[in-house]
């Protein structure tokens, strides 16, 4: 039987270190997307709660491991199951990395028409926004971190776009 | 120009995607006859000044939205969640 080897959506692209900002890459064990059909939010928040130790957030919020990911859709960190919900397998179909440093809201904001300034944009907020050409989910993980998610077919084209803002920033000094 | 989606908040132009007139939302019952089904699939005004139109939410949320705006003035009035307009 043929031996199949198994790559991530940015392997051989990161790391990758530019002035004060790094990018890795993240790879979730699983990613499901959960849209709760009409009437069933409540009960599927409970399901999830039970089974991640998160429910469903709030509309551009992340809570644990349940993130926002659209009209009437969340992705969960994980591998799960729950009845009342359009529930899909949506492993590898994302590139997720971390984006992370020093003055990391300066290298977004060449990218994302999105207030991203800590001041409004907080721990655990997200944007389904576009970054360039890109649609991408934006999440802030810390001080000076964010996640970024786009289609794993993009994902050379995000860290293009990534790394000429970045040089733009480091040559700014 | 600027568009408050329900969903994300206000951004930018470039976010989203122009479908056409919302009289699409209206799709006549099947016996309604050829004139009712000739000015839903064919038959479009083309004003200047107010519009109601559907959007598409497409880099962001994805959502369907019907949008009022001025074509004279570029002014956006409202951004409503398709799913809850009245039909
Ligand atoms: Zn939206």
């Amino acid at each position: 039987m043929a031996s199949l080897i198994a790559l991530t959506p940015c392997a051989g692209l990161l790391p990758l270190t530019i002035g004060a900002i790094t990018v890795t890459e993240v790879v979730p064990q699983a990613l499901t997307s959960v849209a709760p059909f009409k009437g069933h939010k409540k009960a599927v928040s409970e399901a999830l709660k039970a089974k991640v130790g998160a429910g469903l957030p709030a509309l551009n919020r992340r809570s644990g491991a349940v993130t926002w990911f659209g009209h009437g859709v969340w992705m969960v960190a994980g591998a799960v199951s729950v009845e009342g919900a359009a529930v899909t397998d949506q492993s590898d179909a994302w590139a997720v990395v971390e984006i992370k440093g020093a003055g990391v809201e300066d290298v977004l904001a060449r990218l994302v028409p999105v207030d991203l300034r800590a001041s409004v944009f907080k721990k655990g907020h997200v944007a389904k926004t576009m970054l360039a050409h890109l649609s991408v989910t934006v999440v802030r993980t810390g001080a000076d971190s964010f996640e970024i998610t786009t289609m794993r077919s993009m994902s050379k084209t995000l860290l293009h776009d990534l790394e000429v803002a970045m040089r733009g920033v480091a040559a700014r000094g | 120009m600027r568009i408050d989606c329900p969903n994300c908040g206000e951004r930018d132009r470039r976010e989203f995607y122009y479908q056409g007139d919302a009289v699409v939302l209206n799709r006549p019952s099947e016996d309604a006859g050829a004139q009712a089904w000739d000015d839903y699939l064919h038959n479009r005004a083309n004003p200047a000044g107010e519009t109601r139109d559907l959007w598409f939410h497409e880099g962001g949320c994805r959502a369907w939205l019907v949008v009022e705006r001025n074509t004279m003035t570029h002014a956006v009035h409202a951004a409503t969640l398709a799913e809850k307009v009245k039909r």
